[in-house]
């Protein structure tokens, strides 16, 4: 394995793991307030379906990004109204939403575009294009910097870019600001919160809300930058990923970073080589594409250490007596 | 009581024209169809120690949520020294200086100390300015009150006493002029307290007004100026300190109503059922709640625990019913029927000790007793589900256990006669006769009975009464743990008294009087009395 196909193998990963991180620090800010989500697979696909069609409908890819985060938004609101305003059950309302994202986008899909649930393959202004970071191609020659620089730092989509300083501004909106320690708080000891005189509700819903932006831009990107278009549930367990890797980041902004870089780089090592030959064995493609998934499963089982979760996670706050 | 007689000077020494820093006016608030507090006056002068004494569930905690702005009073006045104020929320109260230091702290556990103090109370939207002040002020506080705790422990690093000085120091960082203290001393070993104590007279001598919620009569004596006593939502009294005296406190606190008569003749104690050698509980925050205690009930007695609740009796019930609290332990021994009972280990379980012939009417009858949403003829057979009678060791013999619930509910007299019914939808006499029907039935060597008519009606509380006797009479012994003194008093042929996890004497109830029974119960040390058995 040469030098170049590292490059070719990480620059993979790195498109592969932006949707993955995103939805990653969408379900941290989510959980730290206390409010789990399962349904970032189900924000992710609607954002994803919004943003291809706005763009389609329009051929502005920035368009279809506010749609994609409209999309995603609303549906963090379903969750917030259902799980903080009326107590209800986290789980029981994440999966109705991963549910209804799943029937509405192809429902929708149909009735606009005839296409079977599919969105028309988007091109120019309604896709993102590239971003060639100055002096890419001068800098390309020379040795290991260049190609570093010019073939896997530069040459991504905005959003990428986004994903990955998201990761330092989540870091120090967590520990540096009275809204990070306050939300921290809240998904702790909600009772701590409330007997300071903070709203327990207006945080969770504020948590709720930056979940539901953040899964709109890993929905926008899934299907104006990664691919060329919305198809029928091609989020592909990602949301459910990126809840795994949040475990094994132990719900810390770095932490998310690399579990989703791990996740990135073994969804490119599948693509890479199908069929991977290690001496006389030839791993079929079937298990180098389960990789990921196998992985959540190793994850969820408690393989990686003890991740504590926060601790009011998944209940909603009652004032006791 | 010299000590008390010199603290009040305190109070006394604020100018007249002061407003008094609390004055409630005709509070009342009510939880669906339970008054938990009827039309409550008080007054609480500036730079005082105020306690609020009661029994639990008298009304104390949801009078000081009120004041912190956790419930809205149905109706009131509330005035902060001297201004009628509407305390909607709990910054409304913070911002007019009330800090409250609840049972159950309310700290983040994996904050700093420093983290915890700023919470709700930063200065901007930055943290490190906030943190650096709160360092400096920290500083302050510790050496003016005595209150030193290290700002960059986590709260998990810190014993249950520091933890609570990081809640005053919450309050204290808040400006808070009056702080409420709810059970402060329930989780403290002994010099925690005396150290909280010399916090709170030192608050007091810097001019703060605090309020203590206890039901220990001992804190209220030694620390307190003014005094007020709830029972039952209401208040009944409010004096001072020094002018009381522990069994007026007392008497007030568990009231005088009618002496039930309890119809039986003298017991015909028998072999000892039940003995208890030396027991010690250590429950899981290391507090000692059963403090090595010894004493027999025999055969055809019952022997009454008289005691002011959370001076260990709960414990002794739960460990006897064999479902102490997860994480306490236990030593010494318990001899049933001259056998010794496991404490601690595989054989020390809830079906055990009913096969051993235990019986156990629990304290918590909705928590322990029932399962509030199962029908009445389930409830009935619960603990007993896998006897010969009700099962063949797979399948429950539904129709038998019908039956059975069927004939109890009738013997019983419990209304209405529904053994579909859930248990929930029954009142709270009626609850208490399947509970008791279910245990008294079995015919136990031993009752265990706690709280047998907490919230009983009157009629209902005579027939568990007579049932109780009747057991005795067929020379079964019955451990009864009540804090309604009339109670203990008319039914037990041997009264006990806890106080502090310990018996604090034992007393004949046809030769004791409540007020001797007060005086033990508040702790003052016992002395040998005629006619004790």
């Amino acid at each position: 394995m040469d030098f170049n196909t590292i490059i070719q193998i990480l620059d993979s990963s790195v498109r592969l793991m932006t949707p993955l991180l995103l939805a990653c620090l969408a379900g941290l800010y989510s959980e730290r307030a206390g409010v789990f989500d399962i349904g970032l697979e189900g924000k992710m696909l609607m954002a994803a379906f919004s943003a291809a069609t706005v763009a389609a409908l329009t051929g502005n890819v920035w368009l279809g990004l506010a749609a994609g985060i409209a999309g995603s938004l609303a549906l963090s609101l379903v969750h917030g109204v259902a799980s903080i305003t009326f107590r209800g059950n986290q789980l029981i309302s994440g999966v109705a939403i991963n549910f209804l994202a799943s029937g509405l986008t192809v429902l929708l899909g149909q009735k606009i575009f005839g296409l079977g649930g599919r969105t028309p393959n988007l091109s120019g202004g309604a896709r993102f294009s590239e971003i060639r970071l100055p002096f890419a191609d001068q800098l390309r020659d020379v040795p290991v910097i260049g190609p570093i620089y010019a073939d896997l730092i530069s040459g991504h989509t905005i959003l990428v870019y986004v994903a990955f300083l998201c990761v330092p501004a989540t870091w120090w909106l967590l520990y540096r600001t009275r809204f990070g320690l306050r939300l921290r708080a809240v998904g702790e000891n909600p009772a701590s919160v409330d007997t300071a005189g903070v709203s327990v509700t207006r945080l969770r819903y504020a948590a709720v809300a930056i979940c539901g932006v953040l899964c709109g831009l890993a929905g926008a990107y899934l299907a104006t930058g990664l691919s060329a278009g919305f198809v029928k549930e091609m989020t592909a367990g990602r949301g459910f990923i990126a809840l795994a890797a949040l475990i094994f980041a132990k719900w810390t902004p770095w932490g998310a970073l690399f579990a989703t870089f791990l996740f990135g780089l073994l969804e490119a090592i599948a693509n890479r080589y199908p069929n991977l030959e290690i001496g006389p064995v030839t791993i079929p493609s079937m298990f180098m594409n389960a990789l990921p998934y196998i992985l959540t499963v190793i994850i969820l089982a408690g393989f990686v250490g003890r991740a504590i979760p926060p601790r009011a996670g998944g209940e909603p706050y009652v004032k006791e007596r | 009581m010299t000590a008390e007689t010199a603290k009040t000077g305190g109070p006394a020494a604020a100018p007249q024209d002061m407003p008094p820093a609390i004055e409630l006016r005709g509070i009342s608030k009510a939880f669906g169809p339970v008054q938990a507090n009827k039309d409550i006056n008080l007054t609480v002068a500036r730079g005082s120690i105020h306690g609020i004494i009661g029994e639990n569930g008298a009304g104390k905690s949801t009078l000081m949520s009120i004041l912190y702005g956790f419930y809205k009073p149905d109706s009131g006045e509330i005035r902060i020294n001297g201004t009628p104020i509407q305390i909607t929320d709990s910054m409304t109260a913070i911002r007019a200086g009330i800090g409250m230091v609840f049972q159950h702290f309310k700290l983040v556990r994996n904050f700093t100390v420093l983290e915890n103090i700023i919470l709700g109370a930063e200065d901007g939207p930055m943290l490190r300015p906030s943190l650096a002040r709160a360092r400096t002020r920290l500083r302050e506080l510790a050496e003016e009150y005595e209150l030193q705790v290290d700002p960059d422990e986590t709260i998990d690093e810190l014993s249950v006493g520091h933890q609570q000085r990081v809640e005053i120091l919450k309050a204290l960082y808040r400006q808070a002029d009056i702080l409420i203290l709810d059970e402060p001393t329930g989780v403290l070993t002994p010099a925690e307290a005396d150290h909280l104590f010399r916090i709170l007279n030192g608050l007091r001598d810097e001019g703060k007004t605090i309020i203590l919620i206890t039901h220990k009569l001992r804190e209220i004596m030694e620390i307190t100026d003014t005094v007020s006593v709830m029972r039952r939502g209401e208040m009944v009294a409010s004096v001072r300190t020094a002018e009381t005296s522990p069994e007026e406190l007392a008497e007030l606190m568990v009231g005088r109503k009618v002496l039930l008569e309890v119809d039986k003749s003298p017991a015909q104690p028998g072999t000892p059922v039940l003995e208890v050698r030396n027991l010690r509980l250590i429950d899981d925050e290391k507090v000692e709640r059963i403090r090595g205690i010894s004493f027999d009930i025999r055969a055809g007695e019952i022997v009454g625990i008289a005691g002011v609740s959370g001076n260990g009796q709960t414990q002794l019930l739960e460990l006897l019913g064999g479902f102490p609290e997860k994480g306490a332990k236990v030593s010494g021994e318990i001899l049933m029927n001259g056998q010794s009972l496991d404490l601690s280990g595989r054989r020390s379980d809830a079906a055990t000790r009913r096969a051993r012939g235990i019986g156990h009417v629990p304290e918590d009858r909705q928590d322990e007793g029932l399962i509030m949403d199962f029908a009445a003829w389930e409830n009935v057979a619960f603990g007993y589900h896998n006897t010969p009678e009700y099962s063949n060791g797979i399948w429950l013999d539904r129709k038998a256990i019908r039956t059975d619930a069927e004939g109890k509910i009738e013997r019983f007299d419990v209304r209405p006669p529904n053994p579909d019914l859930a248990a929930r939808n029954f009142s709270g006499g009626n609850q208490q006769k399947i509970v008791v029907a279910r245990e008294v039935e079995r015919n136990p060597d031993l009752l265990l009975i706690g709280q047998p008519t907490r919230g009983v009606d009157i009629g209902a509380i005579e027939f568990i009464h007579k049932r109780i006797v009747e057991l005795r009479d067929a020379g079964k012994a019955v451990l009864l743990v009540s804090v309604e003194l009339d109670e203990i008093m008319s039914l037990s042929d041997r009264i006990l008294v806890m106080f502090d996890g310990m018996i604090m004497g034992e007393r004949d109830p046809e030769t004791t009087t409540a007020g001797e029974l007060g005086l033990l119960m508040a702790g003052v040390t016992d002395t040998p009395a005629e006619g004790a058995a």
